[in-house]
């Protein structure tokens, strides 16, 4: 038996098929993932993502601390609910996990960490937290729903609370506010606007309920996974670990090389790695052959060398298969996928596939 | 409860096989085994005039989420595979004992059948896999 979520019975009671996440017992999908799907794409759909790990940092060092513990720079946050992507990385460069940080005042930053890492993530942050004098709260009662597609937000702004409404609304890209005792941002994983929802847990199921009743779709982690790969975000764990740094992952640009005299943790791995060069590079393939790109499948670029996918499905919105895949640096345009033994010709491309309901490719 | 009609046979593995007036059996996999793989969006079937032995790997069904062996049910050779499954795996999903057979094969030996499950036992099988 794993850990639940505040809206466990919910989903039993509503047909979801549960599997194991990072021992979390996860909704997959409610009945087709490839309608869930559809649903975000095309008007809106909610997932349950209580199992992700919310941390808030206090301490008059804050801002200090994260300048050095991530290799994106906080001080790109300078208005009050603004959200920053980074990774957080070792010595050696290699990713220990990518975050969101929402800056909440001077003395409270807010992380958002995957569940998966919870631990070690935990462990390290606090001990690095130490000389900045910054406490570390795990905030495990707060629990947190997506909503995304594109009738999200007017979806979930009619069930917020009239004196929050107006700013809610007025939210930009990446920004979020406090609505009474929810945190509401306007960010997410999957390619479409929407708000990402963080609530007490005893309140998260009337939520879920009246959003449900609005028509926007439950949606499992089965499409949360071809949402985010279509959108061309990385996945912590598949697309990139502490083995490969963020220059290899295509997540370069989240590091804040600038200012020059910034020290971050693994600032000097990468910088080395920087100047000779990545030997890898992160890119988007695209299946000219019928057949499933999968994880771990080898890349075979001729005359040049082999990779390897690390994130593979079906596209249903480009109803082929596409992948995510570390590939030699020299890579050009095409390279072939060994499926069961047999060569299959793909096509390099350039991430995100699909965004804002259209194919970009 | 998923379905499996009285005049077929079934396998361990899921599949289920139509014995046809030609001598010829149809196989595909059962509806319980397409509502554990969810949504198919690929089919890779045999090549037609392929021998197989019992319980050999002969195709493979894709859903968004992983790739599944589908095995041959009893030895035989591959007479006739489902091309439209091609363009239109979901097939599988919406009437996986109709649209959504995958190949024909023309069993090596006359009682072939014998070793496979009825629809009552099948049902049973299920419950307590």
């Amino acid at each position: 038996m794993g850990k639940k979520t505040p809206l466990y019975a919910t989903h039993q009671a509503m047909g979801a098929r549960l599997v194991d996440f990072a021992g979390w017992d996860m909704p997959i999908h409610y009945g087709s993932q490839i309608e869930e799907h559809h649903a975000v794409r095309r008007a809106a759909g909610m997932f349950d993502v209580s199992h992700m790990t919310v941390v808030d940092l206090r301490g008059e060092r804050t801002r200090d601390f994260l300048r050095f513990l991530l290799a994106n720079n906080v001080d790109k946050l300078q208005e009050k609910g603004k959200a920053l992507y980074s990774c957080m990385l070792n010595e050696q460069g290699g990713v220990l996990d990518d975050l969101i940080v929402y800056f909440m005042d001077e003395s409270w930053f807010r992380l958002v960490v995957n569940s998966a890492t919870r631990d070690k993530d935990l462990a390290w942050i606090s001990e690095q937290a130490r000389v900045f004098d910054v406490t570390v709260s795990e905030r495990p009662e707060l629990a947190m729903i997506a909503v995304q597609g594109p009738e999200a937000r007017d979806k979930v702004l009619a069930l917020i609370d009239k004196d929050a409404r107006a700013r809610v609304a007025e939210l930009g890209l990446f920004y979020g506010a406090e609505a009474g005792d929810w945190f509401v941002a306007r960010t997410g994983y999957t390619g479409e606007d929407g708000f990402e929802i963080m609530l007490p847990e005893g309140a998260a199921v009337a939520l879920w309920n009246a959003l449900g009743e609005a028509s926007v779709q439950p949606c499992g982690l089965g499409c949360r996974d071809t949402l985010r790969l279509e959108a061309g975000m990385n996945l912590y764990g598949v697309d990139m670990d502490e083995t490969v740094s963020p220059l290899e992952s295509g997540l370069g640009w989240t590091v804040a090389w600038n200012p020059e005299d910034r020290d971050f943790i693994g600032r000097g791995a990468l910088e080395a790695q920087r100047k000779a060069g990545p030997a890898r590079k992160f890119v988007g393939l695209l299946l000219e052959d019928r057949g499933v790109l999968r994880n771990h499948q080898k890349v075979v670029v001729p005359g040049v060398g082999e990779g390897e996918i690390t994130s593979g499905s079906f596209s249903p919105t480009l109803g082929r298969s596409i992948a995510l895949a570390r590939v030699p640096a020299a890579t050009g345009d095409s390279c072939q996928v060994e499926i069961r033994g047999k060569l299959l010709a793909a096509r390099v491309v350039r991430p995100p596939f699909a965004r804002n309901g259209k194919a970009q490719i | 409860m998923s379905e499996a009609p009285d005049d077929l046979k079934y396998s361990k593995s899921h599949e289920w096989v139509r014995m046809n007036d030609d001598g010829t059996v149809t196989v595909g996999i059962t509806d319980h085994a397409q509502g554990l793989l969810g949504d198919l969006v690929y089919v890779e079937v045999p090549e037609p005039g392929r021998e197989l032995e019992a319980e050999e790997a002969c195709a493979v069904v894709e859903s968004v989420k992983a790739a599944s062996d589908v095995y041959a049910p009893i030895a035989g050779t591959v007479v006739q595979v489902n091309e439209d499954l091609a363009d239109n795996p979901e097939a599988v999903n919406s009437d996986a004992y109709g649209a959504g057979w995958i190949m024909k094969l023309k069993p090596a030996d006359d009682d072939a059948l014998a070793d496979l499950m009825d629809a009552t036992e099948y049902q049973e099988f299920i419950e307590t896999e």
